[in-house]
């Protein structure tokens, strides 16, 4: 009985996984999760927007080596983004207790121009169904993802500013 | 699997099934579907060099660890379940895991003033030294919290969390009292939003505070100890409370987190009577350009677990993180540090400094360098009288005084890492390393021939951008000690082809190993592809045995030679 009931439940989240592809990426709504800023003070992901310009969350941590060099290489071209398109960066630590205090110093230290968010025991990545980091979303004026993208590699963030165009132009990001 | 459990599965099941079927979208305004699965498998071969045969592998040559996680949001309400199958176990998880099932479900309603779960939950109060329940699937580690949790936000800045549940516990169900009840309450204040006087202030305090009880039947148990068989008398409820403060001015940052456990005899201390305290600070300053922190830290006798007679690091009620750096290079983490729950002092500074473009530092393209120090020691023991031991079982124990150190070093890490561009496509990053690890501490083997192992390791890291969208990334590393294993060095290459493909092989060679015949290479040849939220990989090869640390938590992982294929997704 156990058996037969789990394979059936497992025949239907993976259909369920197939099924919804067609609105894959289609976060219509962010999930509110209660997180920090990096100086503790109390945040609701609710509040990530960006007066109807696009907005990239990125999901890291300090530990984590692709995350950083993603950080990193779009740090060189930030101010640049920002002055074209407008956009603005989310970075969401899921560092907990162990490391989350380095995250400001991280930050700072590395003169990183992001705003910062602290998910300690990853309520807001658990919530965003986020796996392995580095995880990335761009989410457009309506504050909907259209787009969603695992894992790091030089040149990726070109990809993603040339999204960042095409929806400041009004363009399906497919 | 009770009847009641059967129609839960099945009401869930049907809310996921009915949205898929109609479209939701259209329908059901405001409904979405997401999430994400998981499958690690491996095909295992014998490796005579290190000591893999037939029996071994005990036939079983085929693991797989997966899971899929589904989470359905339909306006204020969310519902979700992950299936996880162990068939049977990769090598290094606890065979415990063996087989599949519905280990998380819950039912979630929220608003903006109250927020009530049911079914399991992950749960963190402040800092994480009185409760925390998380998951860390690559290191096999879930102790959530399954009950009913509510958070009540009665006006700005108030948050008031309430606990009451059973710990999961591998595979194994709640009953009869088989582990502790938990239970716990914890309530925050950030004071600036509170007082509206306050709401512009430079300064921002928040105070917290939590209590957690757990229950666990039993009285009294019998343990020898000594030669003797004594009849302990056991509290059935075991209370862990405290309260922490954020206080931030400018650039400044002060958090501070205090717990005191009552009495809690168990498996891990040996069955003492002593009570439990941790400390933690940390206090940071950084500005555009400059970070500092530094942090302190003081366990004494803080293990908590749901159940008293484990010394696995399953069922954990508190999380008790370790305050050393966490290293990712493979050499850099051949050592790592996990906290010592019966009792250490430890402290941590850590300076990153940013010399931008165009500076005299800086040069052409800016220059980072990052410098940590960190020391644990063991606590400054005394005996609580003459004709008592330190650490005896059945009496107070030992005594000690509020973060009294001892000589002995468990750990030690001095390390400097320089982040450097050279022109548009080249990138290095640099890292020295001086590590002192008390393995026979750390390890718990008890056997003098462990000792302590002092390791120099030196890293380059060196970064080509051949084209815009093609990366070539080389890694040379050295580790030089005299002790355990002696000598390593390990070499890296990996081409990623942005924004898909990566390819890579990896080596580490232990030619400084005193057995001729354990001068091992552990090589591996991986390669992958990613499409938006999926990616497959496959990697070959030899793995050592080692320590893998997440977070905080560790897990020992055996050498293992063979394929492994490895795909995540998420929507």
């Amino acid at each position: 009985m156990m058996k037969k009931l789990n394979i059936l439940l497992l025949l239907l989240l993976f259909s369920g996984t197939l099924l919804a592809q067609e609105s894959v990426f289609n976060y219509k709504k962010l999930p509110s999760v209660k997180l920090k800023t990096v100086k503790g003070l109390p945040f609701t992901s609710d509040s990530i927007v960006n007066n109807g310009k696009p907005v990239i969350i990125s999901f890291w941590a300090t530990w984590c080596k692709p995350c950083v060099r993603e950080l990193t290489t779009i740090a060189d071209v930030y101010d640049d983004w920002v002055k074209e398109t407008g956009v603005k960066l989310y970075a969401i630590s899921v560092d907990d207790s162990r490391s989350m205090t380095l995250v400001a110093p991280m930050v700072n230290g590395k003169g990183w121009d992001y705003t910062v968010l602290l998910d300690p025991n990853s309520d807001f990545k658990r919530a965003m169904n986020v796996g392995p980091i580095p995880h990335t979303f761009l989410l457009n004026s309506k504050g909907q993802v259209v787009f969603q993208h695992t894992s790091f590699a030089e040149g990726d963030e070109l990809n993603l500013i040339e999204m960042v165009r095409k929806l400041n132009r009004g363009e399906e990001i497919k | 699997m009770n009847r009641r459990f059967c129609c839960f599965l099945g009401t869930i099941s049907l809310l996921f099934l009915v949205p898929v079927m109609v479209k939701s979208q259209d329908v059901l305004k405001g409904s979405e579907v997401h999430g994400s699965m998981q499958a690690d498998a491996s095909y295992y071969l014998t490796d005579p060099k290190t000591g893999i045969t037939d029996s071994t592998l005990a036939g079983k040559l085929i693991r797989m660890n997966a899971f899929t996680e589904v989470n359905y949001t339909l306006g204020n309400f969310t519902a979700g379940m992950r299936f996880e199958a162990y068939l049977p176990p990769q090598m290094g998880y606890d065979a415990e895991y063996n087989g599949v099932g519905v280990p998380y479900w819950y039912v979630n309603y929220k608003n903006d003033y109250i927020d009530v779960t049911a079914g399991n939950f992950y749960e963190q109060f402040g800092y994480g030294m009185i409760l925390r329940t998380y998951q860390e699937w690559t290191l096999g580690y879930d102790n959530s919290l399954r009950g009913l949790r509510v958070k009540v936000m009665p006006a700005k800045g108030i948050t008031f969390k309430g606990v009451y549940g059973v710990q999961r516990y591998y595979w194994d169900p709640y009953k009869d009292y088989n582990r502790g009840i938990v239970k716990g309450f914890d309530a925050d204040f950030y004071l600036n939003d509170i007082f509206s006087s306050l709401n512009d202030a430079k300064v921002k305090l928040t105070l917290g505070g939590s209590f957690v009880s757990d229950y666990q039947q039993g009285t009294t148990k019998e343990i020898a100890s000594g030669g003797k068989l004594l009849a302990l008398t056991l509290p059935e409820n075991v209370s862990n409370y405290g309260g922490r403060f954020n206080l931030n001015i400018g650039d400044f940052n002060w958090f501070t987190e205090y717990a005191h456990k009552i009495n809690d005899p168990n498996e891990s201390n040996k069955y003492i009577y002593k009570n439990g305290d941790g400390l933690f600070t940390n206090l940071s300053f950084s500005k555009p350009g400059l970070g500092i922190s530094l942090m302190s830290k003081w366990i004494d006798n803080m293990s908590f677990k749901s159940d008293r007679s484990l010394t696995n690091n399953m069922l954990n009620i508190n999380y008790l993180s370790a305050i050393t750096k966490e290293h990712s290079y493979a050499l850099a983490s051949m050592y790592p540090y996990s906290t010592q729950p019966n009792g250490e002092v430890g402290l941590s500074g850590t300076v990153t400094l940013h010399f931008p473009k165009n500076s005299a530092l800086g040069g052409k393209t800016g220059l980072s360098i990052a410098g940590n120090f960190s020391q644990v020691n063991g606590l400054k023991k005394t005996q609580v009288n003459d004709t008592t031991l330190i650490g005896q079982t059945g009496t107070l124990g030992y005594k000690s005084s509020f973060y009294g150190a001892g000589d002995e070093v468990y750990y030690q890490d001095a390390n400097i890492e320089v982040t450097k561009k050279f022109g548009k496509k080249w990138k290095g990053i640099f890292t020295y390393l001086y590590q002192t690890y008390n393995k026979e501490i750390v390890e718990g083997h008890g056997s003098e021939d462990f000792g302590t192992i002092y390791s120099q390791i030196g890293i380059a890291d060196v970064a080509w951008n051949i084209t815009k969208k093609h990366t070539l990334r080389g890694e040379v590393q050295g580790l030089f000690t005299k002790q355990d294993n002696g000598n390593w060095v390990a070499g890296l290459i990996e081409l990623t082809i942005s924004p898909a493909w990566f390819v890579s092989v990896v080596d580490q060679y232990n030619y400084g190993n005193d057995i001729v015949s354990q001068r091992l290479n552990y090589y591996t040849v991986s390669a992958g592809y990613t499409n938006h939220t999926t990616r497959i990989s496959f990697s070959y090869g030899r793995q050592r045995e080692g320590i893998i640390c997440v977070g905080g938590v560790c897990r020992n992982v055996p050498a293992t030679t063979g394929l492994t294929l490895t795909v995540t997704s998420s929507f």
